[in-house]
C-alpha cells in the first residue's frame, strides 16, 4: 500500500472491536465473559457514542446472544457477537441452528479453557468442542490477523456459495490482552471491502414471505445437511479468494494455511494461533544451527485445508502436530487426527507425532518448542500424544 | 383451496438453499389421510348455522355462496368437533361421525 501506514497500539480485543466498529453491523447481541468481555464492552461504547448505528442487544446469556443474532440474521440483518469458553459452550445448541439455517453470523471468539476445573486462561478446547457445528473456524496468530480476519470473515460468511457462520479466534490473554502495533485500515476502505449485506431471502421482506426452520424429518433433513456440507467444501475457495483480494487491496494476503521455512524442512510442526509466532523464533534460532525445521500454521480449521496440508507436508520426514486441546479419544489430539487422516492419502507418508500443550493457559516456551523439534529430528517419537509442560 | 400437489422430492442440488419453504404451502399438503373417523354431512338436517365452519380447527368445512357445502377430506383430521357443535334440526344432527372404512 502506497499510503502511510496507520499503526496503532491495540490489544487483540481492541483490534476485534475496532474491526466491528468499521464493519458497523446491524445487530450485535452479546453477554460478557472473560477474556472476550472487552470486545463487546468497547463496541457497546461505540454504540452509546453513536459512532455506529448498530442495534445492541444486552441479553441475559450467550444462548440468548446467539439466538438474538440468529433472529436478526434471518430477518435480514448483518449480525455479530463475541464470546469465549463457557459462553461459546452455552451457544453450542444455537451454533448448529445458525449453521443449519445458513445464517452468516460472525463471532469474535477468544479461546479459553473450558471448566472444570474452572480456568479463565487460553486454550482451544472451546472452539474445538464446536468443530462439528458447521461454523467456519479461523485461528489468529496475533492482533493484526484478528483484525484482518474479522473483516474478511464477514465477506466469506455472506458469500452466496458459503452462507455459513464463523468464529474468528484469538488465544485468551496471550493475544486478547497483549498490546501490539497493528495497522488499521481507513473506515471507508473497510466499509467498501465488506459492502452491504444483501441476503437473497430475509424474513422481513414481507413481499416475499417464506418459512424458515420448519421441521425436516427423514424426507429432507439429509438433503439440507448435504447442502451445508457442500457449502463448507466451497468455503475453501472463497476464503482463499477473499484472503487474496484483501492482500491485493491492503498488502496482507491470507490463505487457509501459512508455511514457514517448510520448503527444505526435515521436521515440521503444525500449529494454530499464537504459538505460531513463538515457533517462528525457534525456527530462526535452530536454522542458524543448521537444523532444517519448519512450520505449518493452520489458519483455518473449518473447512479443513486437506489439499494444502498434503501439498505442504508431502516432502517432510516427520511432523509434530501441536494441539492446545485434547479430544479425549485416548490416542492423539484432534488436529493431529485430522492431519494424519489427510496425509494417509500420500504414498510417501511423513511420520506423525501428537503434542498436547498449554492446557488452561500453561505457557509454551521457546525451550519447549525447541525440545519438540529436537525430538522430531531424532525420530524417537511416541505413537500416543505427548503432553508438553505438564508435571509428571 | 389450493390444488393438492403430489410432492416430488428434490435432490440436494435442486432444493432451495437453506431450510427455506414457500409460505402458505400447507394448503397444498395432504394431511387428512390418517383420520380414523370422518364427519358425514346430512343436508336435510342442516340449518346453515355454519357453527361447523366456525369451530373446524383445520378449515376443512367447505363453504360455497355463504352456505355449508360439505367437507374437504384432504385436510379434515376427523376430530369430531363439528359433529359435537352441530345443533341439527329437531333433535337430528346434520353432522355425524362414521368410522373410516378402507
Amino acid at each position: 500500500m502506497s499510503e502511510k501506514k496507520n499503526l496503532k497500539a491495540k490489544t487483540g480485543n481492541e483490534a476485534m472491536a475496532e474491526a466491528m466498529r468499521q464493519i458497523n453491523p446491524d445487530v450485535v447481541a452479546a453477554y460478557p465473559i472473560t477474556p472476550a468481555t472487552e470486545i463487546v464492552q468497547i463496541f457497546s461504547q461505540f454504540v452509546a457514542d453513536g459512532v455506529v448505528n448498530t442495534e445492541f442487544v444486552a441479553v441475559e446469556s450467550e444462548h440468548s446472544a446467539l439466538s438474538a443474532c440468529i433472529g436478526a440474521s434471518a430477518a435480514g440483518a448483518r449480525a455479530m457477537t463475541g464470546t469465549s469458553s463457557q459462553g461459546l459452550a452455552l451457544m453450542y445448541e444455537m451454533m448448529y441452528i445458525a449453521a443449519g439455517l445458513r445464517l452468516p453470523i460472525v463471532i469474535a471468539e477468544v479461546n479459553r479453557a473450558l471448566s472444570a476445573p474452572i480456568n479463565i486462561h487460553g486454550d482451544q478446547s472451546d472452539t474445538m468442542g464446536a468443530r462439528d457445528s458447521g461454523f467456519l473456524q479461523i485461528y489468529c496468530e496475533n492482533s493484526q490477523e484478528a483484525y484482518d480476519s474479522m473483516i474478511q470473515a464477514v465477506r466469506i460468511c455472506e458469500h452466496p456459495d458459503v452462507l455459513l457462520p464463523a468464529t474468528v479466534s484469538t488465544d485468551g490473554f496471550i493475544i486478547s490482552h497483549c498490546m501490539e502495533a497493528i495497522e488499521l485500515l481507513p473506515d471507508e476502505k473497510v466499509k467498501e471491502f465488506v459492502g452491504t449485506y444483501k441476503p437473497k431471502n430475509w424474513l422481513l421482506d414481507v413481499d416475499h414471505p417464506f418459512t424458515l426452520g420448519a421441521i425436516d424429518l427423514q424426507d429432507y433433513y439429509f438433503e439440507h445437511k448435504r447442502q451445508e456440507i457442500e457449502a463448507m467444501r466451497k468455503a475453501t475457495k472463497v476464503i482463499k479468494e477473499i484472503g487474496k483480494e484483501f492482500g491485493q487491496k491492503f498488502g496482507r494476503s491470507y490463505d487457509m494455511i501459512e508455511t514457514y521455512k517448510l520448503e527444505d524442512a526435515e521436521a515440521a510442526i503444525v500449529v494454530l494461533g499464537s504459538t505460531a509466532g513463538t515457533a517462528k523464533v525457534v525456527i530462526e534460532e535452530m536454522r542458524k544451527q543448521g537444523k532444517k525445521v519448519g512450520m505449518l500454521k493452520l489458519r483455518v480449521f473449518r473447512p479443513f485445508p486437506f489439499d494444502d496440508i498434503r501439498e505442504a507436508l508431502k516432502d517432510v520426514k516427520i511432523v509434530g502436530v501441536m494441539d492446545r486441546h485434547d479430544g479425549y479419544n485416548g490416542y492423539v489430539a484432534p488436529v493431529c487426527s485430522e492431519v494424519r487422516s489427510c496425509l494417509y492419502e500420500l504414498d510417501k507418508k511423513p511420520k506423525i507425532a501428537s503434542y498436547v500443550y498449554g492446557l488452561g493457559g500453561r505457557d509454551i516456551t521457546l525451550e519447549m518448542i525447541t525440545e519438540i523439534y529436537e525430538e522430531l529430528l531424532s525420530g524417537k517419537t511416541d505413537n500416543n500424544a505427548k503432553y508438553i509442560g505438564v508435571r509428571e | 383451496m389450493a390444488d393438492i400437489k403430489i410432492e416430488k422430492k428434490k435432490g440436494w442440488k435442486d432444493l432451495p438453499a437453506c431450510d427455506y419453504l414457500e409460505a402458505g404451502s400447507a394448503a397444498a399438503f395432504e394431511t387428512g389421510d390418517w383420520r380414523s373417523e370422518r364427519p358425514v354431512w346430512i343436508p336435510e338436517n342442516c340449518i346453515q348455522c355454519l357453527f361447523c365452519w366456525v369451530y373446524c380447527p383445520d378449515s376443512a368445512v367447505v363453504v360455497k355462496d355463504s352456505l355449508m357445502a360439505g367437507f374437504n377430506y384432504k385436510h379434515c383430521k376427523g376430530c369430531g368437533i363439528c359433529a359435537v357443535e352441530c345443533p341439527g334440526k329437531k333433535g337430528k344432527k346434520a353432522i355425524v361421525m362414521e368410522a373410516e372404512k378402507k
